[in-house]
């Protein structure tokens, strides 16, 4: 990578007085790379401090060669991170096309449209005029990524996108998140679902207590138990 | 142990749900029996109260009923402004009082200069503009003074609630002592304008237009409002701000820009209210204090951030306050602003977040 999309520095940040992340270093390109770990190691605190919802204590982010760790969740947005946040997070008090409308301003033109997001995900076009909150789980998650798509951001940060899915559904949301890789987005998922996230990105990186402590490709890791127990803590 | 282990053992919570079967209905006999007295009373029984029973004079009842309806309409713009400010910022305004008084003490003043007389107003030399344009005006001047309150001291203080409370109260105290300088301390009147006042017969009874021409400019406000939040970007925004606050931020929205705007509406919204009611009742020192508590009142009962509990808050409200002195027994009439706190403790009894509120997640 000569000219790297994200670059993350020596990054710390907690909550009030817990350290969450303890000197978080990795960068990517315009590829795709999944963050594994175990539960509560700060891979939702990455997120979210990516997308400038939590003040780092330290360290540097820069994305597209500029200083973000200073930035605003609205500029970071803008500037081209989308975010598909843990637990989908939608509006319950907005329909489906209520959530793409809100944010269907500046779209004419680019890639990302409501329409084109109803193309991608037709069980949404089905249910427009219904609450965010009256759809299944996987259409919830089908909605949360439109949303995030329709900002035509270069980076789509991804907290946990299979969490609480059925496998079936897991799969389409692969393929998804497979097309839209085609298509030349960037994508940063985190993940406890090594099924997941080895077929999501080639990269997998290890998260262990607040750092990135090793990196692994998804070939290696899905061949190796000894790998997946170390890292994840799991039997395949 | 297993599952298959338990057999047929008696479930020991069993007595205690069964116990809890009718502890489940407690709320619903704790708001029907004093309803339905309250309707029995108000039909059959109420023949030593000056409207007398509902029954022998239905006239009495339906002003009684028009004077609530047209009460919560009043009720309803001002607290709909409160209710939108604080569902989306958390910010209880607590100068919302104070910008009711300040735009219909301006809508006065305005009114008297466009009549082109300084006192005796008649509703006859009143025009339709000439009371519009003085509820606009202050309306809007007031919603600018809110939005420089919300840039210049609030803004800064985002999500420390307390400290907003405290600084619009201090804002409000200021205003109070400035608005007893400028306009003194006698009560003052908007005139209605002259089409708007006069009495159409109802069952017998004189009911006077104004009132009616009053709950139309509510209702043409309320849909403004609904027509606003449900159909425009921007409302969305406001929705999904109530909601979530920081995964609009994280979608790219900036949404300083909005909670600018939504002060200006709310202060507006509170403005409108100021010249209605000055024009209801007079505008005088202290009923800046009076429609904060009514606002309160309104958003406890409806749930703070909805504006439809702040329509739901206002029409019981509203109907507490117009048949409760008339439907008592003559001589307990002065006690009727105690059935206020009996409304109030009978929805918060049941539903303590207020009829449409959201608990408050962490």
């Amino acid at each position: 990578m000569i000219d790297p999309l994200l670059e993350v520095v020596g990054l710390r940040a907690g909550y009030g007085t817990s350290q969450v992340l303890d000197g978080v270093d990795f960068s990517m390109g315009r590829e795709s790379v999944a963050i594994i770990g175990r539960n509560g190691v700060g891979k939702t605190t990455l997120c979210k401090t990516l997308m400038g919802l939590i003040r780092p204590s330290g360290g540097d982010i820069t994305f597209k060669g500029d200083p973000l760790a200073k930035s605003t969740p609205e500029r970071i947005a803008r500037k081209g991170m989308a975010y598909v946040p843990q637990g989908r997070r939608l509006f319950p008090s907005l329909t489906v096309d209520e959530h793409l409308a809100m944010l269907a301003k500046g779209t004419r033109g680019r890639r990302w449209t409501p329409e084109a997001v109803y193309d991608l995900f037709p069980r949404l076009g089905e249910r427009r005029k219904n609450g965010g909150a009256e759809l299944s789980g996987g259409e919830q998650q089908m909605l949360s990524v439109g949303r995030a798509l329709l900002l035509n951001a270069e980076l789509l940060v991804m907290d946990e996108p299979s969490e609480g899915l059925a496998p079936k559904i897991v799969d389409t949301l692969i393929d998804v998140v497979q097309q839209l890789i085609g298509e030349g987005h960037a994508v940063l998922v985190v993940e406890q679902n090594l099924h997941a996230a080895t077929h999501m990105a080639h990269r997998q990186l290890v998260m262990v207590s607040g750092r990135i402590e090793a990196e692994s490709t998804a070939e290696e890791l899905r061949a190796s138990p000894e790998l997946q127990r170390q890292y994840l803590g799991v039997e395949a | 142990m297993t599952i298959g282990d338990a057999g047929p053992v008696e479930h020991p919570t069993e007595p205690f749900l069964q116990q809890r079967a009718w502890v489940r209905h407690i709320p619903a006999v704790a708001i029907g029996a004093p309803v339905a007295f309250a309707v029995l009373w108000i039909l059959f029984f109420a023949r030593g109260t000056s409207a007398g029973a509902a029954v022998s004079e239905p006239g009495e009842f339906f002003v009684a009923f028009l004077n609530g309806v047209t009460l919560a309409g009043l009720l309803f713009v001002v607290a709909s402004g409160f209710t939108l400010i604080f569902g989306l910022m958390r910010t209880v305004n607590m100068a919302h009082g104070s910008l009711f008084l300040l735009a219909a003490y301006i809508g006065i003043d305005l009114q008297k200069q466009m009549v082109g007389k300084t006192r005796n107003i008649n509703a006859d030399d009143v025009s339709i503009l000439q009371w519009v344009v003085p509820m606009l005006v202050g309306a809007a001047v007031v919603a600018v003074i809110g939005v420089v309150m919300q840039q210049v001291f609030l803004r800064w203080n985002q999500g420390e609630e307390l400290r907003q409370a405290l600084i619009t109260l201090a804002i409000s105290v200021i205003l109070a002592d400035q608005m007893l300088r400028e306009f003194g301390g006698l009560a003052q009147t908007m005139v209605w304008p002259g089409r708007v006042t006069h009495f159409i017969d109802i069952f017998g009874q004189r009911y006077a237009t104004s009132r009616l021409f009053m709950l139309g400019v509510a209702l043409l406000v309320g849909a403004l409002l609904w027509l606003w939040l449900n159909k425009t970007r921007m409302g969305m925004v406001i929705r999904a701000g109530v909601d979530d606050q920081d995964m609009v931020r994280a979608l790219g929205i900036n949404i300083t820009l909005v909670f600018a705007a939504t002060f200006f509406v709310g202060a507006f919204l509170a403005g409108m209210g100021g010249a209605m009611g000055a024009s209801f009742a007079g505008a005088s020192t202290g009923a800046d204090g009076a429609w904060l508590l009514n606002s309160l009142v309104v958003v406890i009962i409806g749930g703070l951030g909805s504006v439809k509990g702040a329509l739901a808050g206002s029409l019981l409200y509203g109907m507490v306050l117009a048949l409760s002195p008339v439907y008592l027994p003559s001589e307990y009439a002065f006690y009727s602003i105690i059935f206020t706190f009996v409304l109030l403790a009978l929805v918060l009894a049941v539903r303590p977040y207020g009829l449409f509120g959201k608990v408050e997640s962490a």
